[in-house]
């Protein structure tokens, strides 16, 4: 057997198990994103939207709609791989993996990927939903499956460091709660960043979730707030920067090995 | 799959293994051992003694800080893939999901080691089956008894058919005929297939009635390794409980031996390496005492373990 057919099984034998794990839980990882996202375009979209009017020259309704799909993505992207890998942790059969001969990269790539599983089925879904508010476009389809891939696979990398980090479950929710949310909120989901004082629309360029969401409108309304290509270099450059940082902790044994 | 004469050298080799935990904690001063191929092998110490910590590293569990462990012939490190799919692992610890079913655990466990799902369900079976776990296959691992959780454990370390098998206290907390019936699987996995068994363990009867050669070691250093056979010859007295069929208010005199009465129907007595049972009993008939039972008072294995802990 080749090393890379072996590899390969590894690989998608954790996938599976990623996968195996949310859907069976499906009423705690798939049904509450449908929820908030379905009270998110009653409450932002219907009601309070109607009296904002447009924005970039679209229906509110219409502009939050990307950015509502984008932020079910990361945050579950990111909550799947931090709450399974430490789960994993705590109950030690993460041993199960490092007695047998995966190599770290699969370990990370298995986690990863069952991470983008979770944030794009989660993605289908609160798209599901909109379309019972809204129209549904989709203006440049590669950019959209592009940018909704490499966001997932930022924020499930983000995931697993939070994750080997992690000593108990509350250090899983300090990331989402103080960090990811607060990003999120201000990463041009609800506005439009021209809507900023200077000072302001500065600071946001920090944010690489404006980035995801921008990038993510463009793919569905051919409108956004930053370039696109900027967009791409932020996304693939911080995946390398995490990719590479993931696995000089898998290497040291952070919170895996004694 | 290769055969056992495919690799060469010990199925475990040590050479000058060290751990000092990031707290300073030295818990292996540096230690060597060697297990041949095919070796019932035990690994005793007390809690605390480092045997954990070496089994560790030698599963990839623990980081080293200095030293050499290879696996029939091949380095963990230089080496890991091939030397990884040639060992199993059962920890001291339940270490699996216990939300997951149990065929699912030795399953995905085959997963890792690249088997393919058809093969990895044949493996699966098979051993369920022979661990008497069949009729468990469906059912969440968290359902299982303690023993169904060990056997469990057996089952998917076994899944890849490895050649050496490292057991961790493997029956601890388990019912006496359960450890028994895991005892005549283990034996049979090591005449039958040529597995190499390591086991640690705090029955040191387990130890005796199962090993062949034994390491003890404590504080982080190996203090004995050898041969059961060799360990036990070391012993220069052993320990009898005698029962007696009536009671003595007079206690009689045992003309020599090393007494310890308990009571007026029981005596502990002394003998030295190489006394015939036999003599012992020609004193208890000249002095007229009738015996209902005799049996040794702990397990010889247990005696030399004490005395070299404690030295």
């Amino acid at each position: 057997m080749t090393f890379i057919r072996a590899y390969w099984i590894a690989f998608s034998t954790i996938l599976v198990k990623e996968v195996r794990r949310f859907m069976r839980i499906w009423q705690q990882t798939l049904l509450p994103p449908a929820i908030t996202m379905t009270l998110y375009f009653i409450i932002f979209g219907n009601l309070i939207g109607s009296r904002i009017g447009e924005m970039s020259g679209l229906s509110y309704m219409a502009f939050i709609m990307p950015g509502l799909i984008m932020m079910s993505v990361i945050n579950n992207a990111y909550a799947n791989v931090s709450s399974s890998f430490f789960s994993n942790k705590f109950q030690r059969s993460v041993e199960e993996l490092l007695v047998a001969p995966v190599p770290n990269s699969v370990i990370l790539a298995g986690f990863v990927f069952g991470g983008v599983a979770r944030g794009i089925l989660t993605g289908l879904i609160v798209t599901v939903v909109a379309v019972f508010f809204t129209d549904i476009q989709v203006h440049n389809f590669w950019v959209l499956i592009s940018i909704v891939l490499l966001s997932s696979i930022l924020f499930s990398l983000g995931g697993f460091i939070n994750a080997l980090y992690a000593n108990k479950f509350d250090d899983v929710s300090i990331i989402p709660t103080f960090v990811l949310t607060p990003l999120s909120y201000l990463g041009g989901v609800f506005f439009s960043t021209d809507l900023l004082p200077e000072g302001w629309r500065l600071v946001s360029e920090f944010n690489p979730i404006l980035y995801m969401v921008n990038g993510f409108r463009f793919g569905m309304l051919g409108v956004s707030d930053v370039n696109l290509i900027t967009c791409y270099a932020i996304l693939v450059s911080v995946i390398l920067v995490l990719t590479a940082y993931s696995m000089w902790l898998l290497k040291r044994g952070k919170g895996i090995r004694s | 799959m290769s055969s056992l004469n495919d690799y060469q050298g010990p199925a475990l080799s040590i050479t000058g293994l060290k751990k000092v935990y990031e707290n300073g904690y030295v818990a292996l001063k540096g230690i060597d051992l060697e297990v041949a191929q095919g070796d019932f092998f035990a690994l005793l110490g007390p809690n605390g003694a480092g045997k954990s910590t070496t089994l560790g590293i030698v599963s990839g569990l623990v980081n080293k800080t200095q030293g050499q462990v290879k696996l029939f012939g091949l380095d963990i490190e230089g080496d890991w893939y091939a030397a990884k799919r040639l060992l199993g692992v059962v920890p001291q610890e339940f270490n699996f999901n216990q939300f997951e079913k149990v065929q699912d655990i030795v399953v995905t466990q085959a997963g890792y080691y690249g088997m393919p799902k058809k093969q990895a369900q044949a493996e699966c079976d098979k051993y369920l089956k022979a661990l008497d776990l069949w009729d468990k296959r469906d059912v969440p691992s968290r359902m299982l008894s303690g023993g169904m959780k060990r056997r469990l454990m057996i089952a998917r370390a076994l899944v890849h058919n490895p050649k050496l098998l490292i057991l961790d206290e493997p029956t601890a907390g388990v019912d006496i005929e359960l450890r028994h019936s895991m005892w005549e699987y283990l034996v049979k996995l090591n005449k039958q297939f040529g597995t190499t068994v390591i086991l640690t363990t705090h029955y040191l009867e387990e130890a005796e009635s199962l090993c062949h050669n034994i390491a003890i070691i404590n504080h982080g250093e190996i203090i004995k390794n050898t041969s059961k056979r060799a360990l036990l010859e070391e012993l220069r007295k052993q320990t009898f409980v005698v029962e007696l069929a009536k009671a003595y208010p007079q206690r009689p005199d045992l003309l020599g031996l090393c007494v310890n009465w308990q009571d007026d129907r029981c005596f502990e007595v002394d003998v030295e390496k190489g006394t015939a049972i036999n003599d012992l009993f020609s004193v208890f008939n000249k002095q007229d005492i009738c015996v209902s039972g005799i049996r040794p008072k702990s397990n010889r294995l247990e005696t030399l373990f004490v005395d070299a802990v404690r030295k």
